[in-house]
């Protein structure tokens, strides 16, 4: 028998579904901006004309190829674009290396001291040291790097997008949920593996490691967004001296900063043709391209993601569940 | 607990002999105790490849997350020499110069400090305040939609903004809520211009012509607001899987009662979710003092720059400020770090003090 809906409930689905959709609308629309407005006349983009079509100086309808056309002519970005690819690519290696090892031997019961190794994860969540004393650790430490492979005595004679690689992959939180994770696989398999003979790395790659596959990919997946999206750190050792390591967010901002006029403070030809030069890409602010080059460039950098995220969405409610609420 | 001993219960009687001899099970429980650490000793000799698995876990979290701490004493030193080990103690001297106490009151930095300490707590109590209801809102609308294909697409939009990198985010934020430039004939940014049509005062058709995320006016509403649609929908995902988990019999029988739809939210939905909520509310109270300070350094890299840092500067920005740039020493950087210091010692103690609630309230303890 089919119930009859209930006014009141009729009145919340309602809601549900309008409110979900606009809200659905807002999250997609700074995609579908990026995406229009790079396919817009510069000057239009320039001049806050674009919402939600390509638009031409007018305001109408009307496509232009030139932004897009510019940066992916520009040298420049692909180095920037290549090194954001080194850094991710490695850094999350790296990460998901030392994580599931860890991950794995802290799940097992007879590992001693277990209240210590948690103590010593959870303590670096619960106090960071801060900025000022993190970079003149980074500093250190890459002086310490830089001895060792006998570069130099100072941390800016050594890649340092190496040391962004090495140093910035520890997250307590990502580690703890595939603990949590490690500690759900049945005790009995693993036993039944090792009356088998296999060996303590068997156990881990050809029982755990398949077992747990939602939550590996979605530590995977946050590694792998935090080391693409990671902007501060990587500005910050890097600075103004190293710009052929910088990653491709660190570009952008520096470049939005330089010619767009964007983040604010006063904007005039005059700091503009005193910075013009390193960057190499043909724009020219008179005829106000930057801007426009600038949602290009924001557009191939949000690629990736919008490709690899779908595939991986699907495993976050089992994998994000699983973190939380254990000891 | 504690159980009195009788003589039996560890001397058991030989049934030939008659003669009383030790029960096994003591003496198993002597011997245990007798090589205690013999076994340990054994068992880490068995257990080795365990413990080399957390040898590269260690070092990266001994040398980016201890080491760092190390760096700290340079807060309780003076001067400018390059080693912090060098400089002579200072004792207190950086952290009462920070809060103004004694011959230090009304400086420049005190100042500062106070106003980016007050900020840092008002944008993340602002940000409890907004922030923590609506995924959970998000989740209850999520188990209304039946489709299962609709609710996947919208899924999958809702949870994006949080991948989307703070670089890409702030820059789109300045753009849609830029200021307008008559003269070059520039329009306001899209969304700014909406929200013109909408209020459409004076003050704030003014406010937005200069770009709405530079006025001091408006920055907090508008972080919070950016910060809750970053982060609602991937929120959301905790709590709507406590609600999908709740038995559809549940419902069944309270409509069998004749409860209507805002009757089955209050007496069936709600409890059950009310654990999750408790926990994430809990955990949101001891992060309060921990603000993200990539976005706030993001629409505000600069003391003094931009109209909106008496809104935006929070401590962890200003320590950067402090630390890096034209116009900064050691003496300025120890300044920072003072500060960051408090800021993090009161956060930690708030993570301690709600996790002990949380293990007094409902027994979980999130650690």
């Amino acid at each position: 028998m089919k119930r009859k809906m209930e006014v009141s409930e009729l009145i919340f689905k309602i809601i549900s579904y309008v409110f979900l959709i606009l809200f659905a609308l807002m999250c997609v629309y700074p995609m579908i901006f990026v995406l229009v407005a790079t396919f817009s006349d510069p000057i239009a983009v320039n001049n806050n004309l674009v919402t939600l079509w390509p638009t031409s100086q007018s305001g109408g309808l009307g496509f232009s190829g030139n932004a897009f056309s510019v940066i992916v002519q520009s040298s420049q970005f692909w180095i920037y674009y290549s090194n954001t690819f080194f850094v991710t690519f490695l850094g999350t290696l790296w990460s998901m290396f030392f994580t599931i090892f860890a991950a794995y031997a802290l799940s097992k019961r007879r590992l001693m001291g277990r209240h210590a190794w948690n103590f010593f994860l959870v303590f670096t969540m619960w106090f960071s040291a801060g900025i000022v004393a993190s970079f003149n650790n980074f500093q250190r430490t890459g002086e310490i790097f830089a001895r060792i492979t006998g570069s130099g005595t100072s941390m800016y004679d050594i890649d340092l997008k190496w040391l962004v690689v090495i140093a910035m992959g520890a997250n307590a939180t990502n580690l703890i949920l595939l603990r949590n994770a490690f500690e759900g696989v049945p005790s009995e398999i693993e036993e039944a593996a090792r009356i088998d003979g296999a060996t303590e790395f068997q156990i881990l790659w050809q029982v755990y490691i398949p077992m747990s596959k939602a939550t590996i990919a979605t530590v995977a997946l946050f590694f792998g967004v935090g080391r693409w999206n990671g902007y501060f750190w990587s500005y910050r050792i890097m600075g103004q001296g190293q710009k052929y390591n910088w990653p491709v967010q660190v570009y952008i901002r520096d470049f939005i900063s330089l010619y767009t006029g964007l983040t604010g403070g006063e904007f005039d030809l005059e700091t503009l043709s005193k910075n013009k030069p390193p960057h190499g890409v043909d724009w020219d602010q008179r005829t106000g391209n930057a801007t426009a080059v600038a949602y290009a460039m924001v557009l191939l950098s949000i690629i990736p993601i919008l490709v690899v995220y779908p595939f991986v969405q699907k495993y976050f409610a089992k994998g994000v569940n699983m973190g939380g609420v254990k000891e | 607990m504690f159980k009195l001993l009788k003589y039996d219960d560890f001397l058991e009687r030989d049934e030939v002999s008659g003669a009383y001899r030790m029960s096994s099970e003591q003496s198993v429980r002597d011997e245990t105790e007798k090589n205690k650490w013999k076994n340990a000793g054994f068992n880490l000799l068995k257990d080795w490849r365990l413990y080399i698995m957390l040898v590269p876990m260690i070092f990266v979290y001994i040398f980016w997350k201890y080491m760092p701490l190390y760096e700290l004493v340079a807060v309780f030193k003076q001067g400018e020499e390059v080693e912090a080990l060098d400089r002579a103690w200072a004792g207190f001297e950086n952290f009462k110069y920070i809060f103004g106490i004694g011959v230090y009151k009304g400086n420049y930095h005190t100042n500062l400090f106070w106003m980016a300490f007050r900020n840092t707590f008002i944008l993340s109590f602002y940000g409890l305040l907004f922030g923590f209801p609506f995924p959970i809102i998000l989740a209850l609308f999520f188990n209304e939609i039946r489709s299962n294909v609709l609710r996947s697409i919208l899924q999958v939009c809702v949870y994006l903004p949080k991948f989307l990198s703070t670089v890409v985010v702030t820059s789109l934020l300045l753009a849609l809520f830029r200021g307008s430039d008559v003269a070059q004939g520039q329009e306001l940014g899209a969304v700014s211009r909406v929200l013109v049509a909408i209020i459409g005062s004076d003050r704030f058709r003014s406010e937005a012509a200069g770009g709405l995320f530079y006025s001091a006016t408006y920055f907090r509403a508008l972080y919070e607001i950016s910060n809750a649609w970053e982060a609602a929908g991937y929120g959301s995902i905790v709590y709507f899987a406590a609600v999908i988990s709740i038995s559809p019999t549940s419902y069944e029988a309270a409509q069998i009662d004749g409860a209507g739809k805002m009757q089955q939210m209050r007496y069936v939905v709600i409890p059950n979710i009310l654990s999750t909520v408790v926990i994430m509310l809990i955990m949101k109270i001891g992060s309060l003092l921990s603000v993200g300070y990539e976005k706030l350094y993001l629409l505000n890299p600069a003391l003094d720059q931009q109209g909106n840092y008496e809104a935006a500067t929070v401590v962890s920005t200003l320590a950067n400020a402090l630390s890096s740039g034209e116009g900064t020493s050691k003496t300025t950087a120890a300044y920072g770090m003072a500060a960051e210091m408090t800021n993090n010692l009161i956060g930690m103690i708030l993570v301690i003090g709600a996790n002990a609630v949380a293990k007094r309230a409902a027994n979980v303890s999130l650690y």
